[in-house]
């Protein structure tokens, strides 16, 4: 058998893998929510006052928000007040290393496949673990440290480097830019931090993995990533929750700062539990990712394969600040049976000479709706801005959708900006002739789809490309025949 | 090998093949010619086992195994290959992993360990002399932009690789210059061998004065109405279709 068909086999065999959850005992807040709330949570994370001052300001001016309702989804509201927003596997007290965690936390992560034990850990990836709330783990802190990468989790950045923390929160993705972004910034109760100083190449990929296990939970993480002048970095996030029937929600905010010539690559595998056949349960994935090419020649990529979820709505977008600089969008966004994705990407071109890619490759199958919502915005400023946009769209079956929704706005005649959109469906030919030649018709379907979005799964590190791949077998599994 | 019984194959509720009785023993080359629409390449599918076509009647018994009743990736693995007349494209998908994972599927049914990816590359360089064939040509997606003789080529390496006991041409020829039609006709008869046969289904004699066939079979409105050697493919060069068509039409 080969590599490729055991996995496949191993993979057929199940449904959503992560289904699981674990009974450890919580730390968590009451259900609801309110200014009190969001008190407990700074104080249960012993925050300074300026960042509990921060909250409530979001917190207020969330209050006045509307829930948007543009995008192309369906579902039905979520009730704030019924959702726990912070919950925390207890420790007795806080752990200095990995072998004080404790080994039933990092059982649940070996069993996820990410192993935190350093000793163990393939080379070249470090690991921040976040576990409902709050940051389990991180690996080769010490490694990191000596080049003067801080790479921690966000509560432990507020305390080691609050000068960083209050320089950079907020500035590229505002507390009040949108209904979940702003709740976001109220109640966020960890993530990841990366700093990566000037000059300096990051010589290993930066990873987080977040899994949501208790019930009634949302889970907001908060991610900021700076690079500093000339420096590169390559980060993964990866995304899985238990199977259960009631919608559990997501919300994070992920902001990227690039300096000049800094190069920041962001990949992401989202594998959220999309809920089950009918459409019942499942993640809301109501995400806000930005971020900024500060400096001149910086460049900001954001790779995403998103396999999971009920319904997501996010657009992972660059502001394109310094001249020459460049913003890079490559995704895959596959949906089955009764999900939604409204997701796509939004570039800013200010500075003079930026460029941006846009690629975008969406699979629907089942009853799935899948929608490709991207913004292409040229200022005044931004002379020889030029954009290439290409969204390919793929249907299984005569159930699903696919819909482009494209929004060009050039406010510079010298721009550029091409857009090209495909749709196609997955010929019986294309499966007869795999068949014809020995290739199982799930091994056809995984074939035919993995060669369509191989210039997204390229961009992606190779770890995470052959765990991509899994996935939209996975996902796709009987959707054809 | 391979018998046909009295087969019965319709498209769509419309009937194409009505009562094909065919013998193929191991080592035989057998052509089978017609006019347009007589039903070649139906005959073709439904050994393959397509979908759209439903067999109504008769039956098909390949290496004492009920054919018919074998999935099409089933079919592939006990040794029937059919080399398509109009290859489709798969892209994003080199040719080299294509085949791999066809390999592999057919070496895991016949109970073979996978080939590992060097005994795999010098097996594909092996084979690739046989069509020569271009490596480059199979590092790109799969028929993507490839011209006609390159497709047909790459169908005839795809069977040097897979190794079938039965394979059948659908209009391999079509398409191809003289040139490239050397290129397959060599590589095919190069992977002729005692134990194994050939179906070449094709409109015009040219291809079979490279692969000399030992039966040569004239298929006109879904029956075998004529049966000879390979003279008999010169005289419908000589004559063309009509004298028999004239013959079957006055029997009826």
């Amino acid at each position: 058998m080969s590599k490729d068909n055991q996995i496949l086999e191993e993979f057929t065999s199940k449904e959503y893998e992560h289904g699981w959850s674990v009974n450890y005992e919580a730390d968590e807040a009451p259900l609801g929510l309110n200014e009190e709330i969001i008190r407990w949570i700074s104080a249960k994370k012993e925050e300074p006052q300026w960042l509990l001052d921060w909250r409530l300001k979001a917190f207020r001016a969330w209050e006045a928000m509307e829930e948007p309702e543009w995008a192309n989804v369906t579902y039905p509201k979520v009730d704030f007040q019924k959702l726990r927003y912070y919950s925390a596997p207890k420790q007795t007290k806080k752990p200095k290393s990995l072998d004080e965690i404790d080994p039933e936390l990092l059982a649940i992560y070996e069993r996820l496949g990410i192993s935190l034990n350093e000793q163990k850990r393939l080379q070249g990836i470090a690991v921040d673990a976040v576990l409902d709330s709050v940051s389990v783990a991180t690996t080769f802190k010490g490694t990191l440290a000596k080049l003067g990468i801080v790479f921690c989790s966000f509560s432990e950045a507020v305390k080691e480097h609050p000068e960083l923390v209050k320089k950079y929160l907020g500035s590229v993705v505002p507390m009040t830019d949108n209904y979940y972004a702003a709740l976001n910034s109220a109640v966020f109760s960890d993530g990841s931090f990366c700093y990566i100083p000037k000059g300096v190449r990051c010589p290993m990929e930066l990873s987080t993995y977040f899994r949501i296990n208790a019930a009634n939970t949302g889970q907001f993480e908060r991610t900021l990533i700076v690079a500093e002048d000339e420096s590169y970095v390559s980060y993964l996030e990866g995304c899985t929750a238990p199977q259960r029937d009631e919608n559990q929600l997501h919300a994070a905010v992920v902001e990227i700062y690039a300096g000049a010539h800094a190069e920041v690559k962001y990949s992401t595998v989202q594998n959220w539990f999309p809920g089950d056949k009918d459409g019942k349960g499942g993640i809301y994935n109501f995400v806000t990712k930005r971020g900024i090419c500060a400096g001149d020649h910086s460049k900001i990529s954001w790779t995403q394969v998103e396999t999971g979820s009920a319904v997501t709505w996010k657009y992972p977008s660059c502001i394109l600040k310094g001249d020459n600089s460049i913003g890079e969008f490559y995704s895959v966004a596959v949906t089955n049976n009764m999900q939604q994705a409204d997701t796509g990407t939004k570039m800013i071109h200010i500075g003079k000479n930026t460029k941006s890619r846009i690629v975008s490759k969406g699979i629907s199958a089942g009853k799935s709706q899948n929608s490709y919502r991207g913004q292409v915005q040229v200022m005044k400023r931004a002379s020889n801005a030029r954009n290439f946009s290409q969204c390919d769209s793929l249907l299984m079956g005569d159930r699903c959708g696919a819909h482009t929704f494209p929004y060009i706005d050039i406010q510079n005649p010298s721009a550029k900006v091409e857009h090209e959109a495909t749709t196609s469906k997955i010929g019986e030919d294309q499966i007869f002739y795999c068949n014809q030649r020995g290739i199982s018709t799930e091994d056809a379907v995984a074939l035919i789809v993995n060669g369509y979005a191989k210039e997204v799964l390229n961009q992606l590190p190779m770890e995470f490309a052959v765990e991509a791949q899994k996935l939209l077998a996975l996902t796709l599994e009987g959707s054809v025949g | 090998m391979l018998t046909i019984k009295n087969l019965h194959a319709a498209v769509e509720g419309t009937p194409i093949l009505r009562g094909i009785n065919l013998e193929v023993k191991p080592g035989e080359v057998h052509a089978i010619m017609g006019p347009n629409g007589s039903g070649k390449s139906t005959l073709a599918s439904v050994l393959a086992g397509r979908e759209e076509y439903e067999v109504t009647e008769g039956e098909v018994i390949f290496k004492g195994k009920d054919l018919l009743d074998l999935a099409p990736e089933d079919r592939a693995r006990e040794g029937v290959f059919l080399a398509f007349q109009y290859p489709v494209e798969i892209p994003g998908v080199s040719s080299t992993n294509f085949l791999r994972t066809a390999l592999n599927q057919v070496r895991e049914y016949r109970g073979q360990e996978p080939l590992d990816a060097v005994k795999f590359l010098s097996l594909m360089k092996e084979k690739m002399k046989l069509v020569e064939i271009d490596q480059k040509l199979l590092s790109r997606s799969l028929n993507e932009g490839f011209s006609g003789g390159e497709k047909k080529r790459n169908e005839i390496f795809q069977m040097a690789m897979l190794e079938p006991t039965l394979s059948i041409l659908d209009e391999t020829d079509s398409g191809l210059d003289i040139d490239a039609l050397r290129i397959v006709s060599n590589g095919v008869n190069k992977l002729k061998s005692p134990d194994t046969a050939t179906i070449v289904v094709t409109h015009y004699q040219r291809l079979l004065e490279y692969i000399v066939p030992d039966f040569v079979h004239v298929l006109y409105k879904g029956q075998i109405v004529k049966s000879g050697t390979k003279d008999l493919a010169l005289e419908l060069e000589a004559k063309g279709y009509d004298w028999i068509k004239e013959e079957v039409d006055a029997a009826v």
